[in-house]
């Protein structure tokens, strides 16, 4: 373990926060903004959302925060401190002894982290050898432990299967083996189970979640699906363009929606509770160019609410409620928020268009079931 | 061969397709054969659309190429409007073929990306269209409007210069162009973002009104089948589970697998209860080698001595509702009324 975070009188301080973060990547057309200012905080022990859509920036998010390797062309601003360090001045060296032991990461696509043409078993005990100095037969117990502790069925003889002999499934269960191997206090997992079957995706959140709950760590789950975070997080953040937009505790985001980026990502998902053939309310359009944001709120050119004043002033963070804030001119659930979608609808706006059809399917269709 | 039945058929002349006793068989190491698809029946009316779930390997885009003979199966039958598919060879099997056009899941690579846009999306009129360059290139732009791309900015780009889901409009309309009857989509939002996602099923739904088609949609996100869906079927391992009406499926699930997949569908809902303690991948078995009886027992909780020995039947259990279980979630409701008024 590092020196400077053991030596911590940190008790009270989060695990992990991140103040005015930005990443920027030098393309010959311009700057791609990637993550454009972003405060985050993660407490030990917690679990934390980031959810936006494609492009949004949450995978360089993290592995900004992970220092993981982001090419030549990248330039970082603001502090990542955890447990008392600013990561962005620890030395490239250094990271290794933070990587596995500190905070490491499952990712969406399992075979990234696996090596193709190295047995399973070897494969953790090299991780476990190399970063904690066990022995040979140490490392093995201690890789079959592991691989018994993510459920992964004849862990024994599975030690000596290559990864394409195991089932997507099955090989992200031995990401998240190697991930926790060295105890780390802080897991990333991005996207860990876009890839998956809906039972197989059930399966390896709830093996997530029972590791983060045992082993008391922080955690940060990265997805598009709102759906997939709503019941297994504390906290969540939505990204929208390199900027988180709105935060807030898990219920009252969904209890009390203020953005209303987060409102269409919440309303484009189909329901089994909906009846078939609803009409979605689909975000028309996609995600802005990076390198020249939309001026104003960069949601605009999107926005079922947008009016005159959203196209050139860019909303600032602003509390809704303790520990729930957003950045928005027209909040969902407020009076301005409806007059702007009847101008919206008057002036037949695409984006509010759909959401005018949306609820009048819901409502001709019965509603919920 | 033990079948799930076909109790589930409709009879009627508004049946387009109609498939009974469908078996695929691939070869596989050994000298043993892998049966992707067991002897599953199944029927489409015009202008309906049919969802196919179930998990991976349970054998939905070996069914959805099996109807346009690709390959052509090993047993069963494939009827278009009453022509056999199976029975066709040759040219007259690729023309027949024209009305059955099929997507994919991965929009980029199921395009040609050292061809423009304009040609990917004309290509199939090149065999089947008409000749001159003019008429292709109107076919063409108009499709390429209807799933929302603009034709003059497209047409001389190339498949990387768009995102997935433009891909996906892209690959939609290269469907299209030769005004088929039926669309076959083989996960066709699983990889694309909800919001994408989105964008996709309303505009299949669209299309759906002005093309006149009928649909087989194939997924494993059962909140999304329901959407798109009139119809939905459940496979398990090559087998047919439950077919019924979408929102009759999804209120009253009948079959355990059905139950098992309901219960796994992320709900954007904090307070829906999460069942914490599935953490388990039941074994799935091989379909070189499926377990006697009823192939999902290995993993139901219903499971006992009947189903290792009998393989369970289609049966009718409520109006539009059919299910192939021993022991059924729901007892099947009194046949009469529902018989009367069909
Ligand atoms: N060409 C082939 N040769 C051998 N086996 C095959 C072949 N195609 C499919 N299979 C096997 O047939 C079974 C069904 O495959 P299929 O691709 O239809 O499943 P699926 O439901 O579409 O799954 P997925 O979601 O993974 O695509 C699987 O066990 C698969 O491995
Ligand atoms: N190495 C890079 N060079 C240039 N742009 C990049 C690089 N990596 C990521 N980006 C851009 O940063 C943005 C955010 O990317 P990413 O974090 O991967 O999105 P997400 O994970 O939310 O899908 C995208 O516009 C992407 O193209
Ligand atoms: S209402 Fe205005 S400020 Fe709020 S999200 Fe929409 S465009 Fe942005
Ligand atoms: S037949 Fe038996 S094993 Fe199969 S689903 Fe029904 S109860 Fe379960
Ligand atoms: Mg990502
Ligand atoms: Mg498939």
């Amino acid at each position: 373990m590092p020196d400077s975070a053991t030596a911590q009188g940190l008790r009270n301080e989060p695990l992990l926060v991140v103040e005015g973060l930005k990443t920027h990547f030098k393309l010959p057309l311009g700057m791609v903004k990637a993550v454009d200012g972003v405060d985050l905080t993660v407490d030990r022990g917690r679990t934390i959302g980031i959810v936006g859509e494609s492009g949004s920036g949450k995978t360089v998010l993290a592995r900004t925060i992970m220092r993981l390797n982001l090419g030549a062309n990248v330039f970082t601003e603001g502090s990542v401190r955890y447990a008392g360090v600013d990561l962005l001045d620890v030395p490239n060296k250094k990271m290794r002894e933070y990587w596995g032991a500190e905070m490491s990461m499952v990712f969406q696509d399992p075979m990234t982290s696996l090596n193709p043409v190295v047995r399973i078993g070897r494969q953790i005990t090299e991780h476990l050898r190399h970063h904690l100095g066990l022995s040979k037969e140490e490392a093995k117990e201690t890789a079959l432990a592991l691989l018994k502790e993510v459920r992964i069925p004849e862990a024994e003889a599975r030690l000596s299967a290559y990864p394409h002999q195991l089932s997507g499934g099955m090989r992200q269960r031995v990401c998240i083996a190697i991930a926790i191997a060295c105890g780390p206090r802080l897991l990333f997992a991005d996207e860990p189970t876009t890839a998956l079957d809906v039972t197989v995706q059930h399966q390896i959140m709830n093996v997530l979640a029972r590791e983060q709950r045992e082993r008391d760590m922080g955690m940060v789950l990265v997805t598009h699906d709102l759906g997939v975070v709503a019941g297994r997080t504390d906290d969540i953040a939505v990204m929208y363009a390199g900027k988180i937009v709105e935060r807030a505790s898990t219920k009252a985001l969904f209890d009390d929606v203020k953005h209303p980026y987060t409102e269409a990502l919440l309303r484009s998902i189909p329901r089994t509770s909906h009846l078939s053939h609803t009409r979605l309310a689909a975000i028309v359009g996609r995600p802005p160019d990076l390198i020249n944001p939309p001026a104003g709120c960069s949601f605009s050119p999107r926005c079922a609410y947008a009016q005159d004043i959203c196209f050139s002033e860019e909303p600032v963070l602003q509390e809704a409620s303790p520990n729930h804030e957003f950045s928005c001119h027209f909040p969902v659930g407020s009076e301005p928020n409806r007059e702007a979608f009847e101008k919206n609808v008057a002036k037949a706006m695409p984006q509010a268009v759909s959401i005018r059809r949306h609820e009048e399917s819901l409502a001709q269709l019965g509603g919920e079931i | 061969m033990a079948g799930t039945g076909t109790a589930h058929l409709r009879d009627g002349d508004d049946i387009l397709l109609r498939v009974e006793g469908l078996t695929v068989e691939f070869p596989a190491p050994g000298g043993n054969r892998v049966k992707a698809v067991s002897g599953i029946s199944f029927d489409i009316k015009k202008g309906e659309t049919l969802g196919l779930v179930g998990e991976s390997g349970c054998g939905k885009s070996t069914t959805g190429r099996a109807i346009i003979q690709l390959p052509p199966p090993t047993a069963g039958s494939v009827q278009l409007n009453g022509d056999e598919l199976t029975d066709l060879k040759g040219d007259s099997l690729r023309l027949r073929r024209t009305d059955i056009q099929m997507i994919f899941q991965d929009p980029i690579s199921s395009l040609n990306p050292r061809r423009k846009i304009g040609k990917v999306v004309a290509e199939p009129l090149d065999v089947w269209g008409p000749a001159s360059k003019e008429e292709k290139r109107a076919i063409t732009d108009k499709l390429l409007e209807a799933v929302g791309i603009d034709p003059d900015l497209a047409r001389d780009k190339r498949p990387h210069e768009f995102s997935g889901g433009q891909c996906q409009r892209i690959s939609i309309a290269r469907a299209l162009v030769l005004d088929p009857s039926m669309l076959i989509c083989d996960e066709p939002v699983s990889s694309l973002d909800v919001s994408v996602q989105a964008q996709i099923l309303n505009l299949l739904g669209d299309l759906k009104v002005d093309y006149d088609l009928t649909l087989v949609f194939i997924a494993h996100d059962l909140a999304v089948v329901k959407n798109i869906s009139d119809r939905v079927a459940v496979m398990y391992l090559g087998k047919m589970c439950e077919v019924a009406e979408s929102n009759e499926m999804y209120s009253n699930p009948a079959h355990p697998y059905t139950s098992l997949l309901l219960g796994s569908v992320p709900e954007p809902d904090p307070d829906n209860e999460i069942d914490l303690e599935i953490v388990e991948e039941g074994d799935l078995p091989s379909p070189i080698n499926p377990p006697s009886g009823c192939r999902f027992r290995t993993r139901c909780p219903r499971a006992d001595e009947q189903c290792s020995a009998e393989e369970p039947q289609m049966v009718q259990i409520a109006s539009d509702h059919f299910v192939a279980c021993h022991h059924p979630l729901i007892e099947p409701q009194p046949m009469e009324v529902s018989l009367a008024n069909d």
